[in-house]
């Protein structure tokens, strides 16, 4: 055998494992998954078949498409707002903070990201409660003479994600920034730009592909997110995950759960199909 | 331990590019043979195949007269000393240095005293448990030399090893290696684009252009006796004449047709071959040698490169009667 | 500018900060709930937590999945790596793709899925369940931060160590792996944290020994107590001091 053909056999056999599980626990299960969306179900029992009622179901029913709805605009809104904060604060630790510092700053900032996710959005919770730390202040202040309704509403799930993703988008934009050679901001400061054109101009555009990545990430991971609109958003309004985990529990309906999910996933296709020219993924 | 190396016919292309079109080569067991060329010219490709860093689409490599098909690197009588040196930064100079005889089994003391004589012979006595990041880039250089010596290969591979140093330490290294292969006998193939480099240190120089082998032969012959008109262009600074029916642009001369070849300093006042008066048009002192452009009266269109003596006092328009001592006739 | 840099990053960390702090400051609450006014320090809820033999059990459960699930995901994720930056091999880009899709892809979409698939192969929910889907997720990053890691630079040393005579375990053993020691570690500790945090597989995919996001998940549907408070901060103070020395030990030295 020549020596390409060994090593090649030797590349396939130290690459197989990895393959090989991610074909069977996450490609077979999502073609499963995508199978059972199209089964029915008859009392307790799923019927299997090729249906898209569950999907005509989904698209038709006003409590399925607000909770679609729902998970979009809390997505966009929380993508949104936590780059614009996050940003700023990345660019004064990579730029403001003397070099010595940095480092303590930044794992100062990002600090509560290593808290279990649970208890983050439970803390959340004592803050925003109706007897909670900032309604008791405010009162105490006599900012406000009633408490404000903040938990249980979209507001407080807002908060909550945007606590996250704000820690998340600081360190993978700082990580772009500070790999920013100096000299790109003084050429352009030497040729005549504004601050502000250095940044729009030079240091903006350098930087997109990672504030995209961490964009998408944020996106990704706050829409498929359970446990903060369950927590935080009560039950006033659903969004799409707590409504695929009622379909689990309450009625046991795994095809209308695996339905939702299937458009959960195509949400989440096309977002990656809009961002896909700047994304990095493989170097996060 | 010492072998020699044949190259058949050995061809490599990649896709409708071809790297080396059917080189043929004998190296002689215990020989300083250097691969020179310029870049691409598929001298980097030639040593990857002799040490099994990469296959040749046709034709054969024997070492010690065994055929080395499909015989995997680590397998092979060779080792290579690599241009980024590739030493271990996470080991010792001393774990460097006898990982290849831990590969081989052998126990921790014997190779920590083979890694020890290794790092003497390199001049690196003593900086056994120093880590590579500690050393200058000359330094590296030994260690990467004494790692790929101290498993006694039968063919050392050198790929562009002293690119990386500024001139000064570059030109030591070569009188250093080429002592350590006196030493120690075994046949090194170094690969350069450096012609001063492979003169200094080869017993035969390789002359590569293209992906194939257009001279090969020792230093003086080579230079002297170019067999091409690339190898005496790669070689040194050549002046070229064309010679047309017993005639050259100066004059008659006595030579067959084709070009006629001259090198800088083998044009004199007492040269044989009579090029005539010619006038200075430039010149300038370069400290081993006044370098000067020179036209003879008789051809006006023609500019001939000369290296004058220190002494010779010229300036623009000064009138010499040249000839040329040396020379070469190429017709291709 | 300076001024308001410096008030910005102040904010920020209030922001980021303040509901830790409550979280913390209300574990110690001598009362039953975790909410103003704050009534004295009692470490009770912390004796009472710590005494709790089923979360107790539940965080070993959370420890031993991460640790598991996390060392075959560098595992595998080192090899294919390895294998990538090495051998040209036919397909290679979609190959990348594959191992890197679960990184876009919601962990309830997993979880469904292996839900899916374990239901019809009837397997039941268990702990290893809950690490299959971790190794799934945590595959991509340790395959992401390897791949990433392997330059030239590694290349040339394994070129070096094969020459040399080694065969290929050798090489991975002796030289790829230490050389890349640094983000290895980075790749497995970051592994630790995402599976020992992740709740939603865990959720779907345990019933009787659950994990510690579980476990704290129940707590919470008795509704606000210091006792949750009490976890929650055991469990900040442990993460962090993990962070700290992940700091110390492997990044500076990366550096």
């Amino acid at each position: 055998m020549s020596l390409a053909a060994k090593d090649r056999r030797l590349g396939w056999g130290l690459i197989a494992p990895a393959l090989i599980w991610t074909a069977a626990f996450f490609i077979l299960p999502f073609l499963a998954m995508v199978a059972l969306s199209f089964a029915t179900m008859d009392g307790r029992e799923v019927v299997r078949g090729f249906d898209p009622g569950n999907y005509v179901r989904i698209f038709s029913d006003p409590t399925m498409l607000g909770a679609l709805w729902n998970s979009l605009e809390i997505t966009v809104v929380v993508t949104v707002i936590s780059v614009l904060l996050a940003y700023p604060l990345a660019a004064i630790i990579a730029f403001r903070v003397p070099a010595r510092w940095q480092r303590l700053a930044l794992l100062m900032a990002v600090l509560p990201f290593w808290t279990s996710y649970v208890v983050r959005s439970y803390s959340w919770l004592l803050v925003l409660g109706q007897n909670g730390v900032v309604n008791k202040a405010l009162l105490g202040l006599g900012v406000i003479a009633e408490p404000l309704e903040i938990a249980s509403t979209r507001a407080a799930t807002v908060i909550g994600f945007v606590h996250f993703f704000v820690m998340l988008l600081t360190l993978t934009i700082y990580a772009n920034l500070i790999q920013l050679s100096p000299n790109y901001a003084r050429a352009a400061q030497d040729l005549g730009a504004s601050r502000w054109q250095t940044f729009t101009h030079v240091i903006l555009p350098l930087t997109l592909p990672g504030v995209v990545t961490g964009a998408f990430l944020t996106f990704v991971l706050c829409i498929g997110d359970y446990i903060t609109p369950q927590i935080l958003g009560g039950n006033t309004e659903l969004t799409l995950p707590q409504l695929i985990m009622l379909q689990l529990g309450r009625s046991g309906n795994f095809p209308l759960a695996s339905a939702l999910s299937v458009v959960l996933m195509a949400v989440v296709t096309l977002a990656y199909f809009a961002s896909s020219r700047w994304l990095r993924l493989d170097r996060v | 331990m010492t072998a020699g190396v044949s190259i058949e016919r050995v061809s490599q292309r990649y896709g409708t590019a071809t790297a080396l079109d059917a080189v043929s080569l004998e190296i002689e067991a215990g020989e300083f043979v250097v691969l020179l060329g310029p870049s691409g010219c598929g001298k980097t490709t030639l040593l990857n195949i002799i040490g099994g860093f990469a296959e040749p689409t046709e034709g054969r490599v024997l070492i010690g007269g065994r055929d080395m098909a499909g015989v995997a690197p680590k397998d092979r009588p060779t080792t290579t000393v690599f241009q980024d040196y590739a030493l271990f930064p996470h080991m010792s100079l001393r774990e460097n240095v006898s990982f290849g005889l831990r590969m081989r089994g052998i126990s921790r003391a014997d190779r920590a005293a083979k890694a020890d004589a290794m790092l003497a012979l390199v001049g690196l006595e003593g900086r056994g448990d120093r880590r590579p990041h500690e050393l200058s880039g000359g330094q590296r250089q030994r260690v990467a030399l004494a790692r790929a010596l101290a498993v006694e290969p039968e063919v050392l591979l050198l790929d562009e090893p002293l690119g990386a140093l500024d001139l000064k330490l570059r030109r030591q290294m070569q009188e250093e290696l080429k002592a350590i292969q006196r030493r120690v006998g075994t046949t090194f193939v170094h690969v350069t684009h450096d012609q001063e480099e492979a003169m200094a240190i080869a017993d035969r120089i390789v002359v590569m252009n293209a992906g194939r082998v257009e001279d090969f032969g020792p230093p003086r012959e080579v230079y002297l006796r170019p067999k091409t008109l690339f190898t005496a262009g790669f070689m040194g600074e050549v002046n070229r004449v064309p010679v047309v029916g017993g005639h050259a642009p100066f004059g008659p001369v006595a030579v067959p047709d084709g070009t006629l070849c001259i090198r800088p300093e083998a044009i004199s006042a007492k040269g044989s071959l009579h090029i005539g008066l010619c006038r200075v048009t430039e010149a300038a002192f370069f400290g081993t040698h006044v370098r000067a452009h020179v036209t003879p009266l008789a051809a006006p269109d023609l500019a001939l490169l000369v290296h004058l003596p220190q002494s010779a006092a010229v300036e623009v328009g000064t009138l010499l009667d040249l000839g040329a001592e040396a020379f070469v006739v190429l017709t291709e | 500018m300076r001024v308001l840099s410096y008030t910005y990053l102040a904010l920020a960390y209030v922001f980021v900060f303040l509901p830790v702090v409550v979280l913390v400051v209300f574990s110690f609450q001598d009362g039953r709930l975790p909410i103003p006014p704050f009534k004295g320090v009692t470490l009770d809820w912390y004796a009472k937590v710590l005494g709790d033999d089923d979360l107790m059990a539940a965080l070993l459960n959370s420890l031993m999945v991460a640790v598991v699930s996390s060392l075959v995901a560098l595992v595998l994720g080192f090899l294919a790596a390895h294998a990538l930056a090495r051998v040209r091999l036919p397909g290679s880009v979609l190959m990348r793709g594959v191992l890197i899709a679960p990184m876009a892809v919601s962990y309830l979409i997993i979880a469904l899925g292996l839900l899916t698939v374990f239901n019809s192969l009837g397997i039941r929910p268990s702990l290893w369940a809950t690490g299959i889907g971790h190794v799934v997720i945590n595959l991509p990053l340790c395959f992401a931060i390897s791949y990433a890691a392997m330059g030239d630079h590694q290349k040339a040393a394994e070129r070096a160590a094969r020459d040399l005579g080694a065969a290929e375990w050798q090489v991975l053993a002796l030289v790829s792996a230490p050389m890349l020691a640094a983000p290895l570690a980075a790749a497995f500790f970051l592994s630790v944290t995402f599976s020992w945090d992740e709740f939603i597989i865990a959720f779907l995919l345990t019933r009787f020994d659950v994990t510690l996001p579980v476990e704290i998940w129940s707590m919470l549907k008795s509704g606000l107590s210091p006792a949750t408070n009490a976890v929650g901060s055991l469990v900040f103070l442990v993460s962090v001091t993990l962070v700290i020395l992940l700091e110390i030990f492997v990044f500076r030295r990366a550096k």
